[in-house]
């Protein structure tokens, strides 16, 4: 292992210029001429718009343009899209309503988009929307997830009880007869919470028309800025793809928040040639929590059957899912693919059956976040797991061990084909490191001082890469999700590498110059990584799913193997060897049994100058691209123990040990690993312990703040101890299996498993705020002593 | 954010002709109750005055029995104060638990007292120790100074100019934090001076700070944390919103008032 090459710990080399001040974010971006969009936003949940008013505000100073529903209709721009189509139990697809990015006689969630100010000044933009007069004809709202289906208000005339879609996955009379033979069944009713994602960078845009070219730019806090602009081009109908330029510069976190494509961006690069000056919009905190797209949001049935012997003979799992009041861009997807096919976990289960009814309400959009599906599957199993093991009478650890799968490959029942993986080695490894053994004493010394301890197991599955783009497709995805890269080599042998995936503070400058130092033998500062400008890169998918290293990375590989190939061809000119006697290591194209080499760079060089071949035979230069489709989904697994302590008095919950270990198959680099590990684990642990989006009755977000919405802080969580195991993912060149999402995936029923050992068994719903535990406490101390 | 003027006085007096004069017109401290809800219009005021630069507001002292703290003083300076250490250690505690270390170095005592939040925790340290506001006109018991929620005794054009502590024998705060704010969801001040004993408690009340007769009764019997045993706080009265009801809150001030207790009787 070199220095900078796989596996070695490097410094980020993009944080110079983000700890320096110096990263370019979009709001950075001024160009010349700028104005300033304000959306005028619903504060109904639920209402008919029965007229709005323009004309005082019209009139206000700096006021360029007020733009409504009716404008983008005129101009046949299109509304936004759902890409993935899902089809209802009968084979009839799912019930959408329009998605306009104006709204179009109605409103549907506080924040829904009313009309766009431009003017001069965001201040002027902000007075001018004042002064509009929308006339609102008020409509009951639907709020609540359970009871979206049967409400008597419907939000949107295509989906008459507001339900999207009944969905199905797995075999039911398979299910119901392992039932029939189980000796055991364990029941549970889970509520998965409402999340926003709350990224750092707020979501902005500004759109730019050059009406001498006739070409639109996009500035925009995108994590998929060529999705973007195939949406923007072939859905919406801003311009034609070679008319259309999307850029996502720096951007400062996304969480699964930016892939979409959003009512705000849209206007504002429609809105650039309107009113033929550039227009900036920039959300402000209080516009992030209200029209980010939402995460989670389950309300769930789930049993487990089991044998005498404790052995898992089935699941059956009904999902209500609530989708908000409008389908974003990949909402119908989270949790139905993304979500029922991770209900196997790690356990080997014969029959599993999952039904899935997705409801629209009066609440913001819900779409993918971290982990997306994933963390709603692995709460559902981890959480039965661990009931059924207390409810047996049988250890917790031990039986996640008898009920593991062995062999592989596996496959489930609900489509995936596990390829690899050692789930007892990791959590054998966890026990270890938590010290399961000296667990007895640790609780006896707690309940000593008045306190009650915990622990929690979660052992996750999830699939990442998201997957041969003919699968996807089955399923019913609009789009494949292979991704692109290109490895343009200087010639003076300096590289710069093209890629479709988008970072967004995962490291990508770090880890995929990495790849090209250790595969090239050059130095990882000669190596430029370049994303995010739909001009310079031809094509990709972007960044979510923990895919850029699983599938963008091998992309990469890819064309340098093409690279290297060519390199050989040059090479064996300039050394006068056969092409079949070239061998290629630590940066030397070399003749075999020889001493006589060429380095990269020399390589390089006469590629370009072509001198010593006949450019007729072999082309000049040194430039190679590749498309990797997988073959797999990656399967990143581990197991997480928390050990909590509760302080019954007051019901604060203090996280006192955390083992992680993971396996996410072969390492690029493991401090960057690791932060993502720890990242994600902050935000499960918010998850379960703080974090909770709250709309009232009225479907007014109660949480639309910090001030009431609960974000993990460093003191709310532990030193974290994080160990890793390794089986290489065999279906990619570099058995890497993607670590972004396992921590936000892993650790939510790790928490709760812990809480409510803790609490002898008590239930308690996500976030566990130290009221509900407080109570939950209470609640089990009154049983015990009853008893 | 809607458009104002702007004036930075050098003195209270200065501040005080401004204020008359302008109509509108709002005085600025640390600026982080004001700013935010200016940012997001809800307060419009024409003029600003900010305190800033009037050295006559600034600075700690200790005179006889009392530790006089002007009204710009930021809560930082409260916390790290050697004098405030000294003489009332529970009261430099508790500035140094209000919110975050931003927020304790912009936000100023005479912004938190003329603002006089339900849960902010100075209005809790004011009742208990017995302090008096100045203001550039008079002089007010803590009592007379909080009249409810948001709500103070401060005429229009008044400005806090120091709040002045009189050092007790033994003080105690416990604050249980809201876990999204950080402000006060319950925060018990208990302070013992000669024979009198008073317990205030801030967060919790649905008209702001109060005193709990009943647990400066059993504490003027003997200033112990065993004085409190088996003593609840009705739930009558008290706020219940997303992260307490008021049943759990009014336990929260049982609880805490031990703590405040434990922290004064050093157990
Ligand atoms: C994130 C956050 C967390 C916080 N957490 C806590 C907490 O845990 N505990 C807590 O107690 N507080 C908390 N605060 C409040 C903060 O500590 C300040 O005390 C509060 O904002 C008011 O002080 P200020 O100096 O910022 O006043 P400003 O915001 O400048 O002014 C507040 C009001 O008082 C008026 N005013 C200011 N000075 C005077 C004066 N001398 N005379 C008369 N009127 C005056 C102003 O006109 C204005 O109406 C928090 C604030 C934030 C933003």
């Amino acid at each position: 292992m070199s220095a900078t090459g796989i596996g070695a710990a490097v410094r980020r080399k993009e944080d110079h210029r983000f700890i320096t001040g110096q990263g370019r974010y979009t709001d950075d971006i001024n160009r010349p001429g700028q104005v300033h969009a304000y959306f005028l936003r619903s504060p109904h949940a639920h209402a008919i718009i029965k007229a709005i008013d323009t004309e005082a505000a019209a009139g206000m100073p700096g006021v360029i343009g007020i733009f409504t529903g009716a404008d983008l209709a005129a101009d046949k721009i299109g509304g936004l899209i759902c890409g993935w189509m899902i089809h209802n139990k009968d084979g009839t697809p799912m019930r959408a309503g329009p998605h306009p990015a104006l709204a179009q006689g109605k409103v549907r969630y506080v924040g829904d988009h009313v009309a766009v100010v431009v003017a001069e000044t965001l201040a002027e933009a902000k007075d001018a929307a004042e002064a509009i007069a929308v006339d609102y004809e008020e409509l009951p709202a639907v709020v609540d997830t359970g009871t979206a289906a049967g409400a008597k208000t419907v939000i949107h005339d295509e989906a008459p009880d507001n339900t999207v879609f009944n969905w199905h996955l797995g075999d039911r009379e398979a299910v119901e007869k392992a039932f029939r033979a189980a000796s055991h069944v364990t029941k549970l009713d889970l509520v998965n919470n409402r999340l926003v994602p709350n990224a750092m960078e707020p979501r902005a845009a500004v759109g730019d028309y050059d009406a001498g070219e006739g070409v639109f730019t996009l500035y925009t806090t995108s994590q998929n800025p060529h999705v973007a602009r195939l949406v923007l081009s072939a859905f919406i109908g801003i311009a034609p793809e070679n008319k259309l330029r999307v850029i996502a510069p720096d951007v400062g976190g996304g969480f699964g928040s930016k892939i979409f494509i959003y009512a705000e961006e849209t206007v504002c690069v429609w809105a650039a040639k309107k009113v033929g000056r550039p227009v900036k919009w920039t959300a402000d905190r209080t516009e992030a929590f209200l029209s980010d797209a939402h995460g989670r949001d389950h309300v769930t049935h789930a049993e487990l059957a089991t044998d005498a012997e404790g052995r898992i003979l089935g699941m059956r799992v009904k999902t209500t899912a609530n989708l908000g009041a409008y389908l974003s861009t990949f909402s119908s997807s989270v949790p139905t693919y993304l979500y029922a096919p991770l209900l196997s976990g790690q356990y080997d289960i014969p029959a599993i059956y999952c039904e899935v009814d997705a409801v629209y309400t009066n609440t913001a959009p819900v779409d993918a976040y971290r982990g997306a599906g994933r963390p709603e599957a692995t709460f559902v199993v981890e959480r039965l797991i661990e009931v059924t093991a207390r409810q047996l009478g049988k250890d917790p650890a031990r039986f996640r061990m008898q009920n593991y799968i062995r062999r592989f490959p596996h496959q489930t029942p609900v489509i995936m084909m596990y390829d690899t993986g050692n789930y007892g080695a990791s959590l054998k490894k966890a026990l270890e490191m938590i010290d399961y053994k000296g667990l007895g004493k640790r609780k006896r010394d707690s309940a000593r001082a008045g306190k009650l301890r915990g622990i929690g197991f979660s052992s996750y599955i999830e699939a990442c890469g998201i997957a041969p783009s003919a699968a996807v497709g089955s399923l019913g995805a609009g789009v494949g999700l292979w991704e692109s890269a290109e490895v343009r080599v200087n010639p003076i042998g300096t590289v710069e590498v093209l890629t479709g995936s988008h970072s967004h503070g995962q490291g990508h400058e770090t880890t995929f110059a990495q790849l090209v130092s250790d595969r090239l033998g050059i130095s990882i500062d000669n190596v430029s990584i370049i994303h995010g400008d739909t001009d310079k890169v031809q094509m990709g998918m972007g960044t979510y799913g923990s895919r850029s290293g699983a599938v963008g990375m091998s992309a990469i590989f890819k064309a340098l193997d093409k690279v290297i190939a060519k390199g050989k061809k040059v090479a064996a000119h300039v050394l006068e060897a056969d092409e079949a006697d070239i061998d290629f290591a630590d940066g030397h194209f070399a003749v075999k049994g020889t001493d006589r080499k060429l380095d990269f760079g020399s390589c390089a060089l006469q590629a370009y100058v072509a001198h010593k071949f006949n450019g007729q035979e072999l082309e000049p230069g040194l430039k190679e691209g590749a498309f990797y489709d997988p073959t797999n989904f990656t399967f990143p697994a581990g197991v997480h123990i928390c050990e909590v302590e509760i302080d019954p008095q007051t019901g604060v919950t203090r996280i006192e040990r955390w083992a992680a270990v993971d396996d996410f198959g072969n390492v690029i680099n493991p401090m960057i690993v690791e932060g993502q590990v720890h990242g994600g684990i902050a935000q499960g642990v918010g998850q379960a312990l703080l974090e909770g989006a709250r709309y009232n009755a009225d479907g007014q977000l109660v949480t639309a703040s910090f001030m009431d919405y609960t974000m993990p802080r460093a003191d709310d969580l532990p030193s974290f101890d994080v160990g890793m195991t390794v089986t290489p993912c065999p279906s990619n060149p570099l058995g890497i299996k993607g670590c972004g999402e396992a921590g936000a995936i892993a650790s939510p029923p790790a928490v709760i498993n812990a809480i409510t050992d803790a609490l002898g068994h008590e239930e308690i719903a996500m976030p566990a705020t130290p009221q509900a535990v407080w109570r939950a406490a209470r609640k089990s101390m009154n049983r015990m002593a009853a008893e | 954010m809607y458009a104002f003027t702007y004036h930075k006085p050098t003195s209270a007096r200065q501040a005080a002709t401004l204020l008359a004069k302008k109509e509108d017109a709002k005085l600025l401290a640390g600026g982080h109750t004001l700013l935010p809800t200016m940012k997001q219009r809800l307060a419009a005021p024409s003029a600003l005055v900010d305190l800033g630069a009037c050295a006559d507001l600034k600075g700690i002292a200790v005179k006889g029995r009392n530790v006089v703290i002007g009204a710009m003083t930021t809560h930082a300076e409260v916390a790290a104060s050697p004098e405030v250490q000294a003489a009332i250690p529970a009261l430099a505690y508790l500035a140094g638990h209000i919110g975050d270390p931003h927020v304790r170095h912009r936000g100023t005592i005479g912004g938190s007292v003329a603002n006089n939040d339900p849960a902010a925790d100075y209005p809790a340290a004011l009742l208990a120790l017995g302090a008096t506001v100045v203001t550039n006109k008079r002089k007010l018991s803590a009592e007379e100074f909080f009249t409810g929620l948001y709500e103070t005794a401060l005429d229009e054009g008044e400005i806090v100019t120091r709040v002045s502590f009189p050092v007790v024998s033994r003080a105690g705060y416990a604050k249980f934090r809201n876990p999204a704010s950080r402000y006060a969801m319950v925060g018990v001040f208990v302070a013992k001076r000669g024979g009198e004993v008073r317990v205030a408690v801030t967060g919790a009340g649905e008209g702001g700070v109060f005193r709990w007769p009943e647990a400066e009764a059993a504490l003027k019997a003997r200033f112990a944390v065993k004085s409190l045993d088996g003593l609840k706080h009705t739930a009558d009265g008290i706020n219940g919103d997303i992260h307490a009801d008021p049943e759990y809150r009014a336990h929260l001030i049982g609880v805490m008032a031990k703590q405040a207790v434990a922290q004064a009787t050093g157990k």
